[in-house]
């Protein structure tokens, strides 16, 4: 793997001393995809047309020596679950496998607007459900780091294009960790914002009460600059939240002294490979060098929260993909009656992770179950959210691994769905009360797969988190 | 057993799905131990606490957020919808017949 060499920075400096134009690192950046992406498989469509008239656009701005917009140039990925105009979207699924969007997601317009160049959709497992990139339609996605290992998931293709240095950033979905476990799987800096933060207008809906969008990059400040563009009320979408946007990057040098750091017991207990303990507990040292005070803390509820998520995700994920019928858009498998359409189509048209997930939904909303599951699921959900809102009355952010193990081989995990679950054990619960976290860099195993370390801040957090996470990257430096 | 194969069944009926035989055996299986593993919430008395169906529903900065002005926009996307159906009869989309006369 050779080392990204680009960020955010590094392009604009690039452009404005006329180095390189935009137009040139496009094709400098199509053309490490030509080469790479035939063995990651981390793309699953291009779009080259769109990209350099929006590079051409960019390098008209330069000749007339006009000020450039944040994300001018900048080369960026989006998961294939969010929406492009014109560009195939299809979700990893067959049954969008011909599927052009005839608008844009918000935050997709958000990162033209503001000079990024779209590169193109990235891999993903099918309609964002999974932990390892292997439910994709189209095949799975290799870890860069490790060829032979899963990139982890859902995120999968958008975490490995910006660790191959594909993409300077890229544009992830996190319902119950798929940008955070990713992002520690390829070792890079990765978060979700917190729920209502950015806009949903566009992104096709896996689990509307926990999905968020969320942006990878190879540097923290990179991630706080993109937060920074697609972040903020959007009338498309009811639940994004009128809260002013602070500039993220900007906020980034604040010192951390005298932070305090929550320790949750609960997140360092059976389970967790032992290296990933290690080098986390390092982490914590680490921080605490920097002058932040660690607080031991109890989130009792966090061992209940894997079988509160998939019960919550898959009964909405039932009722939003009721819309996939064949009648309006995608796959139609003909049948005799408009219910044989229907049921043939949804039977061809999703994968075996997405038929499960829309059962175990089903069943859970269904007459007679729903007190059982789904509303005993909601009560516990309130229980997890109160553990947060409990916490950050003693401590600024928690700090916690992303995720058990690193990434683990392709196929090691397939046959289990259980097992495949236990592996968002630390990331589900701040999706299920709406903070915002980060992953972040910690260290590599003794085979050189990445660990990563999460923070969780209290609601609307962020500035918090990235400040925390951008000490600890600068501390870390490039040591391993 | 949580769940029966007749049960296994009935949902995907509500689902909307065609199963294979192989499909419904598997998933038998899975969903079994899955609700086996779901269980451990009835650990929790929860009789007390109220269901969270939102995360931030009733909090001040939600507030202007439900209902905007009701200005009519222009909404001219028929055709570009159109374009992408399996099987368009415009302005409709054709499916097969559901009333026998």
């Amino acid at each position: 793997m050779t080392a990204p060499a680009w960020t955010i920075p590094s392009v604009r400096a690039a452009l404005e001393a006329k180095k390189v134009s935009s137009r040139e690192l496009t094709s400098e950046f199509f053309a490490c995809i030509e080469r790479r992406n035939p063995e990651l498989n981390a793309f699953l469509a291009l779009s080259p047309d769109r990209a350099f008239a929006q590079a051409d656009r960019i390098d008209a701005i330069i000749a007339r020596g006009e000020q450039l917009p944040p994300l001018a140039g900048v080369p960026v990925a989006v998961k294939d679950v969010i929406s492009t105009c014109g560009v195939r979207t299809t979700c990893g699924s067959r049954i969008l496998e011909n599927y052009v969007p005839p608008y844009d997601a918000t935050a997709v317009g958000r990162l033209e607007s503001a000079g990024a160049i779209v590169l193109g959709k990235t891999n993903c497992d099918e309609f964002a459900m999974g932990s390892s990139n292997e439910n994709s339609a189209y095949g799975p996605v290799r870890n860069p780091v490790a060829l032979d290992r899963v990139p982890g998931g859902s995120s999968g293709g958008s975490a490995a294009a910006v660790a191959a240095g594909l993409a300077v950033a890229a544009l992830g979905t996190d319902t119950g960790g798929s940008i955070r476990q990713p992002g520690a799987f390829c070792g890079i800096p990765a978060m979700m914002g917190t729920y209502g933060r950015v806009s949903r207008y566009g992104l096709i809906a896996f689990a509307s009460s926990l999905d968020r969008i969320g942006p990878f990059a190879t540097t923290v400040r990179d991630v706080a600059s993109i937060l920074a563009v697609i972040a903020g009320r959007d009338s498309s979408d009811s639940t994004s939240v009128p809260v002013p946007v602070p500039d993220y990057a900007a906020d980034l040098d604040r010192p951390v002294r005298g932070l305090r750091i929550g320790i949750p017991r609960e997140y360092f207990g059976e389970g967790m490979d032992l290296i990933v303990r290690q080098k986390v507990e390092a982490g914590i040292r680490l921080l605490e060098s920097l002058g932040c005070v660690p607080v031991e803390l109890r989130m009792p509820h966090t061992d209940f929260a894997i079988a509160t998520y998939y019960i919550v995700a898959t009964a909405e994920a039932s009722s939003n993909l009721a819309r996939f019928d064949g009648v309006r858009y995608g796959l139609r498998v003909p049948g005799a009656t408009l219910l044989d359409m229907y049921k043939k189509t949804r039977g061809r048209g999703f994968g075996s992770e997405v038929k499960r997930r829309i059962m175990l939904g089903t069943y859970a909303l269904s007459s007679g179950y729903y007190d059982a599951y789904y509303l005993k699921a909601q009560k516990v959900r309130t229980l997890i959210a109160r553990d947060f809102a409990e916490a950050f009355q003693q401590v600024d952010v928690i700090i916690t691994p992303t995720s058990p193990s690193p990434a683990f081989r392709l196929g090691d995990k397939t046959d289990d769905p259980l097992q495949m679950y236990l592996a968002d054990i630390y990331t589900v619960t701040g999706s299920l009360a709406g903070v915002p976290g980060i992953s972040v860099p910690c260290g590599k195993t003794p085979d050189g797969l990445p660990v990563g370390l999460q923070v969780f801040g209290p609601h609307f957090g962020e500035s918090l988190v990235l400040q925390l996470a951008y000490a600890f990257e600068q501390a870390r430096g490039s040591s391993v | 057993m949580k769940i029966t194969r007749e049960q296994v069944l009935r949902v995907a009926e509500l689902a909307h799905l065609e199963l294979s035989e192989a499909e419904l055996e598997t998933y038998s299986r899975q969903l079994d131990s899955i609700l086996a593993y779901i269980e451990k919430l009835n650990q929790l008395d929860t009789s007390q606490v109220e269901p969270m169906a939102q995360v931030f529903s009733g909090e001040a900065h939600t507030e202007n957020a439900s209902a905007r002005e009701d200005v009519p926009r222009p909404s001219d996307v028929v055709s570009a919808v159109l374009d992408i159906a399996p099987d368009p009869s415009r302005p409709y989309f054709r499916v097969p017949k559901v009333i026998d006369r």
